[in-house]
């Protein structure tokens, strides 16, 4: 009798690549075909730099709509090591958006980064690498990247470094930046236990002249304790984000990778 | 006047011609499953209830009462479900009342389709209707647009093909109580770690000639875990600009003051995390 499937699907978000289907003959007008070429895989990323550190990390979910597609597809890459293991890298890439220009951004800006190094003996700095991935993305002004991503290293003074991107190369360095699907809820808690935003000296006197609290740097425990309560709240209340919490710690001896696991649900 | 109140149709049509969006009605994108066995019949149901990607409850119950020995699961718009439920669960109250008998499923599943059709599917209730009633237990889909089913083992919502996978390998004639709980269950379950818009508990109900027992949070697979650092903020934090204390005795003028002491005071405590 009922034949038809009955899932209820809220349509209004991207999920499908083929979604824009041949409509019916049936009005008699032209048919337009069309064929759209991105799909969003869900997924958070962060990044918070510290004195002499910088984290960045990601889930491990990667979906198509209302499935997942897998539970370990990393975001996180690193950028101008050698060999399969990336030896001795000391920048990390995140990407979330669409993974497959994921994927296809991460390697070409690998390659350049290696290049650079065949062809002038030394390593890329943090700050040629991050000019150069606005450029990557700035280069397909019209048929961009579909990704939202963020760079880490070390810069030239030992000092932790971290740069965001929009998806046409728009770029800034900053202390923090959440990435992604559950980004509008994980940066307004690093605003707030990050740069301190919205709170004042406890013991000052009330009124317009109460000071504001100053950011300190943070150590490396108290960041990687807030990247990990920020994606378990994000997994709460976000059905795109999940399965598992990859973080990548880049110090001046190198990079460090923790794999922890996050809810399944 | 009974009945849905239309008089802001044309009003929206006029602004969604402008291109102002519909509101985002919040869906239960759901896994919710029956079976009958033996003796009886079971349905069973996720916890998450969702509006868009964001999850907009983490435990919200998707086993709605309609008669004491027939209960239904529903999917789709939560509100549709809601008052779909409520609606025919009263007037089959009165049904009863003016028959003098008990209620029979068929009726509840008669009534739904009645109902839905009418609304050709905009009413956005996808039911799984289950009881126990003279004539035997019973099982029914009912979908938005009227459409119903009669199986021995059903499933609805997004999670519909995670949990029918489980159901197709696994089900078998003749269970008993205990064997049927246990499959539901795992069908849930499967939705509720393979479809998104599934998560969270698994809710019960075993329905029997003689008895019902709703099982609430039968099973809690996604506890979330303690957080690492203390977020309380000192006393002083929040700066205040000005501040105005109205006492009991100033309120006392308006309205009636009472003290009632302790969590007493509170119906149901809300939930939060630790």
């Amino acid at each position: 009798m009922a034949a038809l499937s009955s899932y209820s699907m809220p349509t209004e978000q991207p999920a499908f690549s083929f979604q824009n289907q041949p409509q019916s003959h049936a009005s008699g007008g032209p048919t337009q075909h069309s064929f759209y070429p991105y799909t969003d895989n869900g997924g958070s990323t962060l990044g918070i730099s510290g004195s002499s550190f910088t984290i960045i990390a990601g889930d491990t979910r990667m979906t198509s709509g209302y499935n997942i597609l897998t539970r370990y597809a990393p975001k996180l890459f690193r950028i101008g090591g050698e060999g399969p293991e990336h030896a001795g890298a000391k920048i990390v890439l995140s990407v979330v958006g669409f993974a497959a220009d994921g994927q296809a951004l991460q390697e070409r800006l690998d390659m350049v980064v290696k290049m650079y190094r065949y062809q002038h003996g030394k390593d890329m700095s943090v700050h040629a690498c991050a000019q150069r991935l606005s450029h990557i993305l700035y280069n397909k002004r019209f048929f961009p990247y579909y990704v939202q991503a963020i760079l880490g290293g070390i810069d030239e003074e030992g000092v932790g470094a971290l740069y965001s991107y929009d998806p046409v190369g728009s770029y800034e360095r900053e202390q923090c930046r959440a990435a992604g699907a559950a980004a509008s809820l994980i940066m307004p808690f690093l605003d707030n236990q990050v740069n301190l935003k919205n709170q004042y000296e406890p013991d000052a006197p009330q009124g317009l002249e109460k000071p504001q609290l100053q950011p300190q740097p943070l150590d490396r425990q108290t960041v990687e304790e807030l990247v990990r309560d920020a994606f378990t709240s994000a997994v709460e209340r976000h059905i795109e984000v999940g399965d598992g919490l990859q973080m990548m710690v880049i110090t001046k001896d190198g990079i460090e990778e923790l794999y922890s696991p996050l809810k399944q649900d | 006047m009974p009945g849905f109140d239309f008089s802001n149709h044309n009003r929206n049509l006029a602004l969604h011609a402008q291109g102002v969006p519909l509101p985002k009605a919040t869906s239960t994108g759901t896994t919710i499953v029956g079976c009958i066995y033996d003796g009886g019949v079971v349905i069973a149901a996720d916890t998450r209830a969702t509006s868009g990607p964001i999850v907009a409850d983490k435990n919200c119950e998707k086993l709605h009462y309609i008669a004491p020995q027939i209960w239904c699961a529903g999917a789709g718009t939560a509100a549709d479900t809601e008052f779909t439920t409520a609606l025919i669960s009263s007037n089959l109250e009165l049904h009863a009342l003016s028959t003098g008998r008990k209620p029979r499923v068929v009726t509840v599943m008669t009534m739904l389709k009645q109902h839905l059709f009418r609304y050709q599917g905009h009413i956005g209730a996808y039911l799984v209707v289950a009881g126990c009633d003279p004539t035997g237990n019973h099982l029914f889909t009912v979908h938005a647009h009227g459409s119903t089913d009669k199986l021995p083992y059903v499933t609805m919502g997004s999670g519909s093909l995670a949990a029918m996978s489980v159901f197709e390998t696994q089900w078998k004639r003749d269970m008993n109580r205990d064997e049927a709980v246990k499959l539901c269950a795992e069908a849930i379950q499967a939705g509720i770690f393979n479809d998104l818009g599934s998560g969270s508990n698994v809710d019960v109900c075993v329905i029997t000639p003689e008895k019902t027992h709703l099982l609430r949070n039968y099973i809690t697979p996604n506890v979330r875990e303690k957080k690492m650092r203390d977020y309380k903020f000192k006393r002083g934090t929040t700066a205040v600009l000005n501040e105005k204390i109205i006492t009991k005795e100033e309120i006392s003028k308006y309205v009636v003051v009472e003290d009632v002491p302790g969590e007493q005071a509170v119906g149901e405590k809300m939930e939060v995390d630790q």
